[in-house]
């Protein structure tokens, strides 16, 4: 429990400081959440669920918190270009797990819509945040959930109300920026009431050649006939390392598209839980990775169909390259009363070299009768004869390869329901494997 | 133009061609038939680089640099193009792409400047028109969910974009309707120049009666046979290949 006690201790040293600086709904979790943190301690590979990646050995080292709530000395508006041109976003930056409102985007959000400092909108509208704040990540069952909810202060709100329909889509940079090892524990919560629409674009981006660890909670409402898009971008070093636990409720008619793209990274582990509570709610989960060296990537996720008629698409995609790790797994699990489910689960990975790994684990629960619920798992490597096919029209071997690369993940890039941030991606994704890119596109300081 | 002597190749340890001997001159037209297993895909597959098959014998001399050293990619920059028995489905990978990573290619080889996308797309054009690609076609991944006649013609159309000095045709005519095969038939004579040749690998006649060829080969348990003018692939059809087995003394 080393890894523990040291964040043990610090918490009992520094609750009141904790406390000091953040709101109270914000704090209100914050003892049970500790005492279950106290009480789970850091997953280990001990456990089936994070059986391929060993969060504990990660905590281990020192790292620096802000927990005084330092401003830092960056106008990311700065630093940062637009990751997406020719997409106009409403940009809102994150630095660390401080909410930047130096300089908030220009034009106005339709009435009603809240988008701001997690902190801030719970002083404002404390009843708002009372209401939906933790009740989706639930600490008593992941010690990283229980850990963030200890020590989170600050993070992002994103409100739409009742059938306002947010056209622009909102685009949320996370930067990571720190002289010393630095440690970050974000919240977002998102809450979209009946009949609200939006997009939500996450963008992590790791600044300083320092080690970084980030964890991160996401919550996610989605209520009736809402309709929700949430693609996170990650575009990070190789000393960073990213905990990433997304929770999703959805009720009834609600449609909500997670895309969750893994471009450069150094360790990184997403735990994605969706609930599916209403009738007609329609769930498409995708996810792709690009790893090589000795990156990790892990998806681990969970789709719970409790209610009949629900349709649930799962779609994952690899591309492991050198000594590089993925991992996914994937769980759906169909209740006695959700009959008429549909459920698809794809995930197919190609192992460019013989010492990269990929572990990949359907897992499919079903214990209603009526049901279509298919799923499928490939591991494999490039398609020798479409290699050769390309070769004798002329195209060398590295293209050759990097076409079929490009096609393989294509499928994922094409559930993207934003034009122009498909474009991007295409053209990322190209960089990538052509190895011109390095960290990301988007920041001046990163190049 | 092309020279092979005594080729002799290998896959997976079996012996398939035991001995091929052929020259090939610019503006010729051959064609090799024989019965099934006679060795006349894996001459074709030998001769574009495969990397299945394995030459331990013999050698291959085209415009006086010798092929057997050449990558896939290099031979296709030289001027040799395989119409493939059967085309592979690539899918995620758009025609349009497809084919501007190959003529770039070909130009970079050549020392020539990369094609502008407007130049490229007016090339796609002109020369979809040569095998009546439909465009549609062209918009998707390649050959993914193409018909047969549909992959075939698909084949003729990336040999009109590469032109070719040496096409060969890996059995062009297998899977075509009539109409089709008039297409992909015409398509390859309006291709042809004086200082091109063809390799037509058939085993019928009816597509002959479209690419007249000057000269036919036999191929049979993996060497020539006979050769002759084009009278004796009439002679094929009519009386199959028991007479030329017979010949042979078997």
């Amino acid at each position: 429990m080393n890894a523990e006690q040291q964040y043990i201790d610090l918490f009992s040293q520094t609750e009141a400081m904790i406390c000091k600086h953040s709101s109270e709904a914000l704090n209100a979790p914050r003892a049970t959440a500790f005492a279950d943190f106290e009480r789970l301690g850091f997953p280990t590979r001990k456990m089936e669920k994070y059986k391929y990646t060993d969060v504990s050995k990660f905590f281990e080292p020192d790292f620096g918190l802000n927990l005084n709530r330092l401003n830092i000395p960056v106008n990311p508006y700065e630093v940062f270009k637009c990751d997406v041109p020719n997409m106009s976003t409403a940009l809102y930056f994150v630095v660390n797990d401080l909410f930047y409102n130096q300089a908030l985007p220009k034009g106005h959000l339709p009435e009603g819509v809240i988008i701001g400092s997690l902190n801030e909108v719970a002083e404002q509208h404390p009843d708002l945040i009372k209401k939906y704040y933790g009740k989706l990540a639930d600490t008593s069952k992941d010690g990283l959930t229980a850990f963030n909810t200890t020590f989170a202060q600050d993070g992002l709100l994103f409100y739409v109300p009742k059938n306002v329909v947010v056209d622009k889509p909102i685009q949320l940079v996370n930067i990571l920026r720190a002289d010393v090892d630095f440690m970050v524990n974000r919240r977002i919560l998102v809450i979209l009431e009946e009949g609200a629409q939006a997009r939500l674009l996450i963008c992590d981006h790791a600044m300083d050649n320092v080690n970084f660890l980030s964890t991160q909670v996401i919550e996610v409402f989605a209520g009736e006939n809402s309709t929700f898009d949430l693609y996170e971008l990650e575009e990070t070093h190789t000393s960073t390392v990213r905990f990433s636990n997304l929770y999703v409720k959805q009720c009834a008619n609600s449609n909500v598209l997670l895309n969750g793209m893994t471009l450069h990274n150094g360790t990184t582990r997403n735990t994605t839980e969706v609930q599916l509570v209403g009738e007609g709610a329609e769930i498409n989960l995708c996810g792709m990775a690009i790893a090589d060296k000795n990156q990790h990537v892990d998806n681990h996720t969970s789709i719970d169909h409790l209610v009949p008629n629900c349709s649930s698409k799962e779609l994952f995609k690899y591309v492991l390259d050198d000594q590089s790790v993925g991992a996914f797994a994937g769980l759906v699990l169909v209740r006695p009363d959700a009959q008429h489910t549909s459920s698809q689960q794809t995930n197919r990975n190609l192992c460019v070299t013989r010492d990269a790994r990929m572990y990949t684990q359907p897992q499919l629960e079903i214990y209603a009768d009526d049901v279509k619920c298919s799923h499928g798992a490939t591991v494999g490597q490039l398609d020798e004869n479409a290699l050769f096919y390309m070769r004798a029209r002329g195209i060398s071997e590295k293209e050759a390869r990097l076409l079929l690369m490009f096609a393989f993940v294509n499928e994922v890039i094409d559930t993207i329901r934003l034009d122009a941030l498909k474009d991007r991606l295409h053209l990322l994704v190209e960089k990538r494997f052509r190895g011109e890119l390095n960290k990301c596109q988007g920041c001046a300081i990163c190049k | 133009m092309l020279e092979i002597k005594d080729l002799h190749a290998n896959i997976n340890g079996k012996e398939i061609l035991k001995g091929i001997n052929l020259t090939v001159k610019p503006g010729e037209v051959h064609a090799i038939m024989g019965p099934n297993g006679s060795g006349k895909s894996t001459l074709s597959s030998v001769l574009v680089g495969n990397p299945a098959f394995e030459v331990t014998k013999g050698n291959v001399t085209f415009y006086d640099k010798n092929l057997l050293e050449l990558s896939p990619e290099d031979r296709s920059h030289e001027g040799i193009f395989l119409s493939f028995q059967y085309p592979v489905e690539i899918p995620g990978v758009s025609m349009v792409n497809f084919m501007r990573a190959a003529v770039n290619e070909q130009r970079k080889y050549k020392g020539l400047p990369a094609l502008t996308a407007s130049e490229f797309l007016k090339l796609m054009r002109e020369k979809r028109e040569v095998v009546e690609l439909d465009n549609k076609l062209a918009n998707r991944s390649v050959n993914e969910g193409f018909s047969g006649g549909e992959k075939k013609r698909n084949e003729i159309f990336q040999m009109a974009m590469l032109e070719p000095r040496l096409s060969i045709l890996d059995e062009t005519d297998s899977g075509l309707d009539i109409d089709a095969l008039r297409i992909v038939a015409e398509g390859v004579n309006k291709l042809k120049t004086p200082e091109t040749s063809t390799i037509v690998i058939t085993h019928y006649q009816r597509l002959l009666d479209y690419i007249k060829p000057d000269i036919v080969h036999v191929l049979y348990k993996g060497r020539i046979v006979k050769t002759a003018g084009p009278e004796l692939a009439l002679e094929l059809e009519e009386k199959g290949y028991d007479w030329i087995k017979k010949e042979l003394g078997e």
